[in-house]
C-alpha cells in the first residue's frame, strides 16, 4: 500500500538554509545540499525547500542551490515562495524541482495555478493554504500568514482543485509554531472535500503528533514540519518506527 | 552510452543527474543516428499519452524507436514512457501506442475501487515477480519507489515483473525481451531507484 509521506521543510535565503542546527557529520549546516543529504539519508520522503529570498541576487543563489540539490538528491523536491508567474514555475522546474507550491501568487492571481497545472501537469503544482479560524470560520491569509484575505478556505482550496491544483498543502495558523499537534478539525474538514494529496503543516511538537495526525484523520497524505526536525527534537527514523509500530504503514530505508 | 530520447516532453534534469551519479555518460537527443549510435535508450515522459504520441511522431521518432527495440537494443521507458509502449491508451480518447509490449492503458478509477485517491501519487512498495527480472534483481522485499499516475497498462500479465499494491496491483514494471518499462520514477526513488537505473544500465553487458 501507498506510504504516509514525512516531509521535511526547509527556509532559504540567499541559497543557505535559516535555522540550520548542528546535525552530527555535517560540516556546514546552512549548506541546502549537506541537509538535504542529511534527511534523504534518514529517509525522508520529500524536501520543500522554501525561498524567503526578496532579491533577484538571492533568488539565483538559491536556484544554484537548489539544482545542486536535485543533482545529487533523488526523491521527489517541491519548491516554494515567491512564486507569482509560470516563468517563475520554469526557472524552478529547469533546476531540477519536481513540484511547485503557490500561495500569495495565486490568491493575488487565481488563474496561475490553471495555467501550471495546463503547461506541466496537475502533478507538478502544489496549493498551498495558510488559514485561521475567524469568527467561526477558516479565512486564507497571506503573506506568510500576515494578512487576512477575508476568503474562506475550504472554498478557496475547491476552486483551486477545480483549477487544476494536484495536491494541497494546509498550513494551520492556528497550531502553527504552538507544538501542540496538528489541526486535526481543520484538516479533517479539508480531506473531505479535497480528492487530492493533503498534506498537513503547523503544530507538530513531538512524534506522537504525527501518530495522532495519521490515526485521526486517515486521509491525510503526508506531514510537513520545520522546526522539529531542524532542531533535532525529533528524528525521521524514530519518527519512522514509532508509526510503523503504530501500524501506520511507512517507505523504511536500510542503512 | 546511454540515449534520453528527448521529444519535449518532461523534466529530465533529475533523469540525467542520477545516471550521472552511477557513472553513466548520457546524451538528451532527438537525432536518429546518437540514438542508433547508443549503447541503451531511455524514453521518458509525463502528461497526456495523446500529446506525447502526437510530438513522438511529428519527430519522426516512433518509427526509429521500434527499428531500434527491433534490432535488440536495450529500451526503458518510464512512466509516461512506459506507457507509450503499449498497444493502446484510452486517456482522453483512444490513442495508438508503439505497439511493443501487448496491452492497454486504461484509467485506474474503476480497479482500484472507492476511498482511494487517484492520481495514485507517494511511495509504494514493489511486489518483485519471481524469479526476479534482471531489472530488479537488487530490490528487496518492502523497498519502496515514487510514483505519480492517473492511467495504467492493463491485459499484459505476461510482461508483468513487479506490481505496486494500491487497491489492486497495478502494473509497475514490465519487460518483453530487450523492451522494459518502469510506471514509478527511478530517478526519484531515492537509493532503490539508482539500484534499478543502475541494473538496465549493466543488463546483458
Amino acid at each position: 500500500m501507498i506510504t504516509k509521506r514525512i516531509i521535511p521543510c526547509l527556509d532559504v535565503r540567499n541559497g543557505r538554509v535559516v535555522k540550520g542546527v548542528n546535525f552530527a557529520g555535517l560540516s556546514d549546516v546552512a549548506s541546502p545540499l549537506e541537509l538535504a543529504r542529511y534527511y534523504s539519508e534518514s529517509g525522508a520522503d520529500e524536501l520543500v525547500f522554501y525561498d524567503i529570498t526578496a532579491s533577484a541576487e538571492g533568488r539565483a543563489l538559491f536556484t544554484d542551490a537548489l539544482r545542486e540539490v536535485a543533482s545529487q538528491i533523488f526523491i521527489p523536491l517541491t519548491v516554494g515562495g515567491g512564486i507569482r508567474t509560470v516563468a517563475d514555475f520554469e526557472r524552478v522546474l529547469a533546476c531540477g524541482a519536481d513540484k511547485v507550491s503557490v500561495n500569495s501568487g495565486a490568491i493575488a492571481r487565481p488563474a496561475l495555478i490553471e495555467e501550471a497545472a495546463k503547461r506541466y501537469g496537475s502533478q507538478c503544482v502544489v496549493l498551498s493554504v495558510d488559514a485561521k479560524r475567524v469568527d467561526g470560520a477558516y479565512h486564507v491569509f497571506a503573506r506568510g500568514g500576515r494578512e487576512d484575505t477575508g476568503m474562506d478556505a475550504l472554498a478557496w482550496i475547491r476552486r483551486g482543485l477545480e483549477l487544476g491544483a494536484g495536491e494541497i498543502v494546509l498550513n494551520s495558523i492556528d497550531t502553527d509554531g504552538v507544538k501542540r499537534g496538528f489541526d486535526l478539525e481543520m484538516l479533517a474538514a479539508v480531506c473531505e472535500l479535497a480528492d487530492v494529496p493533503v498534506i498537513a503543516s503547523g503544530g507538530a511538537g513531538c512524534a506522537q503528533d504525527f501518530v495522532t495526525l495519521f490515526r485521526e484523520v486517515p486521509k491525510v497524505d503526508a506531514g510537513l514540519a520545520a522546526s522539529i526536525f531542524h532542531f533535532g527534537e525529533v528524528t525521521i527514523p524514530v519518527l519512522k518506527d514509532m508509526l510503523a509500530k503504530s501500524g501506520i504503514n511507512v517507505r523504511r530505508i536500510e542503512p | 552510452m546511454i540515449a534520453i530520447i528527448d521529444y519535449g516532453v518532461g523534466n529530465l534534469f533529475s533523469l540525467q543527474s542520477s545516471l550521472r551519479m552511477i557513472g553513466e555518460e548520457t546524451v538528451v537527443t532527438a537525432d536518429p543516428q546518437a540514438l542508433g549510435a547508443a549503447d541503451r535508450l531511455i524514453l521518458p515522459g509525463v502528461g497526456a499519452f495523446g500529446d506525447a504520441r502526437e510530438k513522438l511522431a511529428s519527430a519522426g521518432l516512433d518509427g526509429v524507436i521500434c527499428a531500434q527495440a527491433a534490432a535488440g537494443k536495450p529500451l526503458l521507458g518510464i512512466c509516461l514512457g512506459m506507457q507509450l509502449l503499449f498497444e493502446r491508451s484510452f486517456e482522453f480518447g483512444e490513442h495508438e501506442g508503439l505497439g511493443l509490449i501487448p496491452g492497454d492503458v486504461v484509467d485506474m478509477t474503476p480497479l482500484i475501487g472507492p476511498g482511494l485517491k487517484v492520481p495514485h501519487i507517494g511511495w509504494n512498495a514493489l511486489d518483485v515477480k519471481s524469479p526476479a527480472h534482471p531489472l530488479l534483481r537488487d530490490v528487496r522485499e518492502g523497498d519502496c519507489v515514487y510514483f505519480v499516475h492517473s492511467f495504467c497498462a492493463t491485459r499484459c500479465d505476461e510482461s508483468v515483473i513487479a506490481t505496486a499494491e494500491y487497491g489492486a496491483p497495478l502494473t509497475a514494471a514490465v519487460a518483453r525481451g530487450n523492451v522494459l518499462g518502469c510506471q514509478f520514477h527511478p530517478e526519484k526513488s531515492g537509493e532503490v531507484g539508482l539500484r534499478i537505473l543502475r541494473a538496465f544500465c549493466v543488463w546483458g553487458r
